[in-house]
């Protein structure tokens, strides 16, 4: 059994119809693990003996004739922000290194209502903020495709996880662009999902009002299939949303883009852009008006003040989240200490890496009086200015494409001197959260030197059920999931 | 030159739900440490706060009851600091939209009636407490209290007197206990009281240098520690060293019985409020509002104003029952089951009181039920046992929690009404008292005294008064003939 080449889909049928069992998928996974993991180091934590546990109780209820879930026997990667009952669930900070949470993210539950195999956690920029996975406390985790250059991130761990064939199915987690950022690195599926479709219970919060999990696949209909499992109204959650949402989005997914109207945004295509990720975009637009979709330009001209005022609320939420992690209740704590101020001090200063320390000072700042109206107040007005722009925008059109990242997948190391030029790299995706749409990116091409290359489809609020048969349709077109990268 | 006391007061109250404000778990004073959490409450990473919505309920019914106007659109957010006894770091609250804006509530002092503007109600969560071990240089936390939900009731500063404020604190108590709101009870800290108090020039309107008085918990307490400070601030002002008031809190000290400096302006927190992202914001419907204003209970004002009107008591009297919600709900159900109100009252404010005081008991604590309490009047009434014997047995019921009835039998205390058995020791009496008999038909009236005392004394006190009278009356009136 190759399961690197096997979709989530092909899993389940093969399990049902008595084709191979579980435990065979699971076993042919960690043989994978075994290849793969040491090149990569996508994992934080591999569940081993649980999935193995797991898949034998699925056997048996298969062999009982009972009809297992939607996701029966499917290996899956969840990145480790997380929680997960009794799996240790880290955020890649050294200030949970040892964090056992008491119960189950809501997604996490319904993974194992749905049947799926819990195969490990992944790594990820500490506490989710990054776009290298380069900020892990804990280790570099490698593009598949070139391992000198990185996955991508936040969510790098989970991206790579699935790039390399060693789950087909991941979930991450999205603020400003970390599951499709990565998504367009490691040349795989992610879907952001509309702000409120998908619980944010027993996800470590970042940026509470812009966090959202969402699925990672080797293909959009298996990204479809995670997303149906992971979605729904949370009353754990108060930012789900209450009426019900679609249930079902692959029964539609095969009907084509014929008569859609699709947006590009001018100011998504402006300087800085790379010439071949111009030029890949380029391709799937004209492939995309030759099956019958009506592409036409239009501008979003507020999105170029989107990335300050992402910065802005992103680290002021951040601010505030993490400071809990004081070192008294649980996680790190020095081993010396005179007082509770320098108990709480040296936990914190010990344990963060720089560029948590970074946000976490950016957002105090944003919120401190006298600063709170300039900073923390300015970006709120202008977030209702983009979600308006956006609104008026899905009027006129059903989708809108661009570029998922401005550029290809860079060395390790490369970047990582200059915050600046990191934040940067978020241009095409921050506005989206700002925003709290949903978009999906899919590799539409490859670079010369063979980079995948991402592009990123973006939809109105609940439209998950249009990206998905966009994405769909020019995925077939372009035909791009069956290259792999040699591992 | 005159000065005069500027108070504001900041009240928190627990409000009466059964559990708490952001998760399912229970609000019950009193449990073992930290058995009333929850990864919720706790604050564990990942965790998503749900508001309660009795909570909301229960701060509208408040700003009702207080004559506020209720935002119908308000919202939380996030009050930021660090202490190990708040497991998030911040504190949920509400800043610049809170539930309640406005409001007043009148109180009286030395029979002149006043009313007293409130700034504002808003909604928040309490933190946990800290207990320092005093032989180890450890603290534990108990985060049992965390996420119990909070009104904070802020009046604007017109109150001119400690009298003023201690009254002004007496009538908030009361309605909301009478309104279901909280349960008040300030020796558990379920309302806690913060005090600004601040001096001017008589007749000024300006608000100089405020001094904030923290962790106020009793009567006794709010008034001493405001008397201190406004003895303090009143001698500076008289000698001209106002400049010497700085800003700053101050905290309460109960066993040293002064306060102690907390803080000064200078290291004030900065909470870097914002909006909390986690919870949407709430909105009041109108109908929600008509409703709650409805199901309001009776307010003190309102049933003073009955109490008097219906059972006839002195305004005295009717301020001492209303004055303690405990009290009014035994009088009404002793009055409910068939007590005359004069007498009602009268068990209330005399031996009731008196044995509370010296048990040192609260009135939701009275042993002897309203029932059990009003079977002794009827006891009495009977005429089985004289008032006299009847308090005693009240006292005993009081201490043992013993029905009336058996106390009587017990102690043997039932009068003798049988005039078969009363003509016997009368007979007798007039019989060994020949010289009495002769005073009397000598018209010393006072004769027929003397001789109902030795019936009394030969009954042992158990003769019933009445017939004993009567009886007496119509021998003498047998043996002249
Ligand atoms: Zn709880």
């Amino acid at each position: 059994m190759k399961i690197e080449s096997m979709t989530a889909h092909e899993i389940r049928s093969g399990l049902i119809e008595k084709r191979f069992t579980a435990e065979a998928v699971v076993a042919a996974c960690f043989e994978r693990i075994r290849q793969a993991e040491p090149k990569i180091d996508a994992y934080l934590t591999l569940c081993e003996a649980d999935a193995m546990a797991q898949a034998r109780s699925i056997d048996e209820r298969i062999e009982r004739g009972e009809v297992p879930g939607k996701l029966a026997g499917v290996p899956i990667a969840v990145k480790d922000n997380i929680c997960t009952d009794g799996i240790k669930t880290t955020c890649a900070s050294k200030i949970l290194y040892d964090f056992i949470p008491p119960y189950d993210a809501t997604v996490a539950k319904k993974l194992k209502d749905a049947d799926a195999i819990l195969i490990g956690k992944t790594n990820m920029d500490e506490f989710a903020m990054g776009s290298s996975t380069e900020n892990s406390g804990f280790k570099r985790t490698r593009n598949p495709w070139d391992l000198e250059r990185v996955p991508g991130g936040s969510s790098g761990g989970s991206a790579a996880a699935v790039a390399a064939g060693t789950v087909p199915l991941a979930l991450g987690s999205d603020t400003g662009g970390s599951i499709r950022q990565p998504a367009a690195f490691c040349g795989v599926v992610g879907l952001k999902p509309t702000y409120g479709l998908v619980s944010r219970f027993g996800l470590i919060a970042f940026g509470s009002s812009l966090d959202q999990i969402g699925p990672f696949a080797g293909t959009v209909k298996d990204s479809a299939l995670l997303l149906e499992a992971i979605q729904g109204e949370d009353p754990l959650d108060s930012t789900s949303v209450k009426h019900a949402v679609r249930e079902d989005y692959l029964s539609g997914i095969e009907e084509g883009v014929k008569g859609m109207r699709i947006g590009i945004p001018v100011e998504f295509f402006q300087a800085g852009l790379d010439s071949e990720i111009a030029a890949a975009i380029q391709e799937s637009i004209e492939r995309l008006k030759a099956m019958g979709a009506i592409v036409e330009e239009m501008s979003l001209p507020i999105t170029v003040e989107g990335l300050s005022a992402y910065y802005i609320i992103s680290s002021a939420e951040a601010s505030s989240n993490l400071a809990r992690f004081d070192g008294i209740r649980y996680g790190y704590r020095p081993e010396a200490f005179e007082n509770l101020e320098e108990l709480m001090e040296k936990s914190r200063s010990e344990a963060f890496g720089a560029e948590v320390k970074r946000r976490i000072m950016l957002g105090t700042y944003a919120l401190s009086s006298g600063y709170y109206d300039a900073y923390y107040n300015r970006a709120q007005k202008l977030r209702s200015k983009i979600r308006e722009q956006f609104r008026e925008a899905f009027q006129r059109f059903d989708l809108i494409l661009s570029p998922v990242s401005p550029v290809l997948p860079f060395k390790s190391g490369e970047k990582s001197s200059d915050p600046i030029e990191m934040y940067l790299a978020d241009i095409y995706t921050i506005n989206i959260n700002l925003a709290g749409l949903p978009a999906l990116s899919m590799p539409c091409g490859f670079s010369a030197g063979g980079l995948p290359i991402g592009l990123q489809i973006i939809g109105p609020h609940f439209g998950e059920d249009r990206i998905l048969k966009a994405a769909y349709a020019l995925e077939q077109e372009l035909g791009l999931p069956d290259r792999k990268p040699a591992i | 030159m005159s000065f005069e006391t500027v108070i504001g007061l900041e009240i928190h109250a627990e409000l009466h739900t059964r559990s708490k404000i952001f998760c399912s778990c229970a609000t019950t004073f009193g449990a073992k440490p930290n058995a009333n959490t929850c990864p919720i409450c706790l604050g564990l990473p990942g965790t998503l706060p749900v508001l309660n919505e009795e909570v909301v309920n229960l701060a509208v019914k408040a700003g009702t009851a207080l004559n506020c106007h209720i935002n119908k659109l308000n919202k939380m957010d996030r009050k930021n600091y660090f202490y190990p006894d708040l497991p998030k770091a911040y504190q949920t609250s509400q800043y610049d939209l809170p539930i309640c804006k406005g409001g007043h509530v009148d109180i009286e002092v030395d029979g002149m009636k006043k009313r007293i503007r409130l700034n504002r109600i808003h909604i928040e969560e309490d933190a946990g407490k800290l207990i320092h071990l005093e032989e180890q240089p450890v603290s534990l936390i108990d985060y049992n209290r965390v996420g119990v939900p909070l009104i904070e009731i802020v009046t604007e500063p017109d109150l001119r007197s400690v009298d003023e404020a201690v009254t002004f604190l007496r009538t908030l108590k009361a309605i909301l206990e009478y309104g279901e709101i909280s349960d008040c009870r300030m020796e558990q800290g379920s309302l806690r009281c913060d005090a600004n108090i601040s001096m001017r020039k008589t007749g000024q309107d300006t608000l100089n240098t405020k001094v904030e008085l923290k962790n106020i918990n009793s009567f006794k307490e709010l008034q001493k520690a405001l008397e201190k400070e406004e003895k303090r601030q009143r001698e500076l002002y008289t000698f001209g060293e106002e400049s010497k008031i700085k800003q700053e809190t101050r905290r309460w000290d109960s066993a040293k019985g002064k306060t102690v400096p907390m803080r000064t302006k200078e290291d004030a927190h900065d909470y870097r409020y914002f909006p909390e992202p986690d919870l949407v914001p709430i909105i009041i419907r109108e109908e929600q509002i008509v409703s709650i204003k409805e199901s309001l209970p009776e307010m003190p004002a309102q049933k003073k104003e009955r109490f008097a009107r219906q059972y006839g008591l002195t305004e005295k009297e009717v301020d001492i029952i209303i004055g303690d919600k405990a009290l009014s709900q035994y009088y009404e159900a002793l009055v409910l089951l068939g007590a005359a109100p004069k007498a009602a009252a009268n068990w209330i404010l005399g031996d009731i009181l008196r044995l509370l005081k010296e048990k040192e008991l609260e009135a939701d604590l009275i042993p002897v039920r309203p029932d059990a309490l009003y079977r002794l009047i009827q006891i009495i009434a009977e005429g089985k046992i004289s008032i006299t014997a009847g308090k005693e047995v009240f006292e005993a019921m009081f201490i043992t929690g013993k029905s009336a009835d058996a106390i009587v039998e017990e102690k043997g205390l039932s009068q003798i009404s049988d005039s078969v058995e009363l003509e016997k020791i009368v007979e007798g009496i007039l019989d060994s008292n020949p010289q009495s008999l002769k005073d009397y038909a000598a018209g010393k009236t006072q004769a027929a005294g003397f001789l109902m005392g030795q019936i009394m004394k030969a009954s042992r006190g158990k003769a019933n008064p009445q017939v004993t009278k009567e009886l007496l009356d119509s021998k003498l009136k047998e043996r002249l003939e």
